[in-house]
């Protein structure tokens, strides 16, 4: 199929479609709204629904009925407004259902900004909702990549019955690339036998339900979410690994962060530096194999972040005291340079040539 | 012998949890009844509250799904705007759908949601202990307003369904009571009539159900009945509020 030319938020309209999502709940926020736009144009066409919730709080929440109800089902929004949506994001994670979230990241705290940021890793990796879950996060650095993770999220959802999340920026989301769209490889998906459509009198009441009011059925229950995301740990990391075992620094960026770091990188091989790059493509599950690549040769990590340092700590706790783990950061919507990169990757390097 | 009394099949066999003298049971029983009587159980999905009828998932013989507090009507659009040939109801007490899910209620009512609202009001939040309700009247003791309900401190009750009734998507509005067996009876028209809107695909019913809470009112069961008659009905007034035209 030839390219086509689209906008990132676009594109991700158009791929969830492409994969099957024909229910849109959203809210408007700068800056995601060309897809909330896009669906309200092109679901109708389709048989789909695309609804303007009252706010994140609501459009979450249809998403909770929806995603009960058996549907292929999708919400997107911005920072503060993916705050507000973390309470239905709790409930779908406890009730078992699939859905796929969208943030474009815009900087914070409060309103913040609205330009690009990264201020949401621990958002969007540490639950910003209650109690004790966890669902997938990838994080994209193209309009391709996007693309392909936004389809392929539908299936992983609905594998493991659970939020899926898709982390860009306003980079990625406001940025025209040429794309392609690619069937996801086959994923064994279950029929929704769980799903609240009627018992028709055929058979008992399904519930859908996060409640459990005696402790033990409780916590038989997280333990049950815990085995499903050892499973996630086992089967879904996913990252891109480039010169690590070779490398004297190695730096580790994701998203837009990542292509301004291989800026950076290129730049210290034009002088005759060994620069290497992990860059996580799953947040969750944090891709802590990928450094084991690492080698005794390498004098320091890297981590650059649009945010004064969240994804850090991953990358310490997969160190484990191993390397010494630097940051660089650039917030608020301001954009690291590849200079400012180089500069920190000499400073690490040190007399190495 | 002829029969003349059955168990509905619309409730499960699960024992209720409420309390002695609650109205949930009743009011529980009439909203089963009506969905067997229409034969729409196989075809019915219910959106529970959080709430004294957080459990309502376990007495419904329907598919049910159990919201966040207020947000059933919300979870209700999603379930209905997937499901369009489906009958979905939330059942909502005074605390989830007048405070926290006030802005679900009235969202879904200005849309026009093909839903029925089931809207339990007694005056006060059960589940947790006795707190004030934006229905709890004037003067009336709760543990958050232990000297009564200081309106000038903490606002009017509000008549929540007066107020969804100015909503154009809002087709059916009516008050009705529990507090004595001719008031059941009218009760049960009203739910009837709410369903029956929603197959006919009218737009957006509700039914406020005032109801009593002996517990927390520090009440007989007895004594519940006729403090709703003689505080809540002067307050609340019972009635039809809105029907579509052709069906008045």
């Amino acid at each position: 199929m030839a390219k086509v030319l689209m906008k990132g938020n676009e594109a991700i309209g158009a791929a969830a479609i492409k994969a099957g999502c024909n229910y849109f709940f959203g809210y408007p926020i700068t800056p995601q709204n060309e897809l909330p736009e896009y669906m309200a144009r092109e679901l109708p066409n389709i048989g789909g629904i695309f609804l303007q919730a009252e706010s994140e709080v609501a459009a979450i929440n249809m998403v909770y009925g929806a995603a009960g109800a058996g549907a292929r089902v999708m919400t997107s929004s911005s920072s503060p407004g993916i705050a507000l949506k973390q309470e239905g994001i709790s409930y779908i994670a406890g009730a078992e259902l699939p859905c796929v979230i969208v943030n474009i990241v815009r900087g914070g705290p409060g309103l913040g900004g609205i330009q690009p940021a990264q201020s949401d890793y621990y958002q969007s990796t540490r639950g910003g909702g209650n109690g004790d879950y966890r669902h997938v996060v990838y994080a994209p650095a193209t309009i391709q990549e996007t693309v392909d993770l936004v389809m392929e999220s539908f299936d992983v959802a609905e594998q493991y019955r659970m939020p899926v999340m898709v982390v860009g920026d306003g980079m990625i989301g406001q940025m025209m690339e040429p794309i392609e769209f690619k069937e996801p490889k086959k994923r064994p998906l279950e029929p929704k036998t769980w799903a609240t459509d009627g018992t028709k009198g055929k058979r008992k009441p399904n519930i859908i339900n996060s409640l459990f009011i005696d402790p033990q059925e409780l916590e038989d229950h997280v333990l049950k979410l815990e085995r499903k995301y050892d499973e996630i740990k086992e089967k879904e990391v996913r990252y891109e690994n480039y010169n690590v075992e070779d490398a004297d620094v190695v730096v580790v960026a994701y998203g837009t962060t990542s292509r301004i770091a291989k800026n950076a990188i290129a730049k210290c091989e034009e002088e005759g530096m060994k620069v290497g790059l992990i860059r996580p493509i799953t947040l969750w599950p944090f891709p802590d194999k990928a450094f084991d690549e690492i080698t005794d040769k390498t004098k320091g990590v890297l981590t650059v972040e649009m945010s004064t340092g969240q994804m850090i700590d991953d990358v310490k706790i997969a160190l484990n005291g191993r390397k010494p783990v630097h940051f660089y950061g650039r917030t608020g919507g301001m954009v690291p340079t590849p200079d400012a990169i180089v500069d920190e990757i000499k400073k690490i390097a040190g007399g190495v040539k | 012998m002829a029969k003349v009394f059955e168990r509905t099949n619309g409730l499960t066999d699960k024992p209720f949890h409420y309390c002695p003298g609650c109205t949930h049971g009743v009011i529980h029983r009439l909203v089963a009844e009506v969905l067997e009587e229409l034969d729409v159980l196989g075809e019915t999905i219910g959106v529970a509250p959080v709430g004294c009828s957080v459990f309502a998932y376990d007495y419904f013989n329907c598919d049910m799904h159990e919201a966040a507090h207020g947000r059933a009507p919300a979870v209700a659009t999603g379930i209905k705007r997937v499901h369009p040939d489906k009958v979905v109801f939330t059942y909502q007490g005074d605390g989830d759908l007048a405070s926290i899910g006030a802005a679900e209620i009235i969202h879904a009512a200005a849309r026009g949601e093909k839903i029925t609202t089931i809207f339990v009001n007694n005056a006060i939040y059960g589940m947790t202990g006795g707190q004030m309700a934006p229905t709890t009247l004037e003067g009336q003791k709760a543990t958050t307003s232990p000297y009564g309900r200081d309106v000038s401190h903490a606002g009017m009750p509000m008549r929540v369904s007066e107020m969804l009734a100015t909503l154009d998507g809002a087709k059916f509005v009516e008050r009705v009571s529990v507090h004595n067996a001719a008031a059941v009876r009218k009760t049960k028209k009203a739910i009837k009539k709410a369903f029956e809107l929603q197959l006919s695909g009218e737009g957006f019913g509700i039914v406020e159900v005032l109801s009593t809470c002996p517990t927390n009112w520090g009440l007989t069961p007895v004594e519940s009945l006729k403090w709703l008659e003689e505080n809540m009905i002067p307050y609340y007034p019972l009635g039809n509020i809105c029907t579509p035209e052709e069906v008045k």
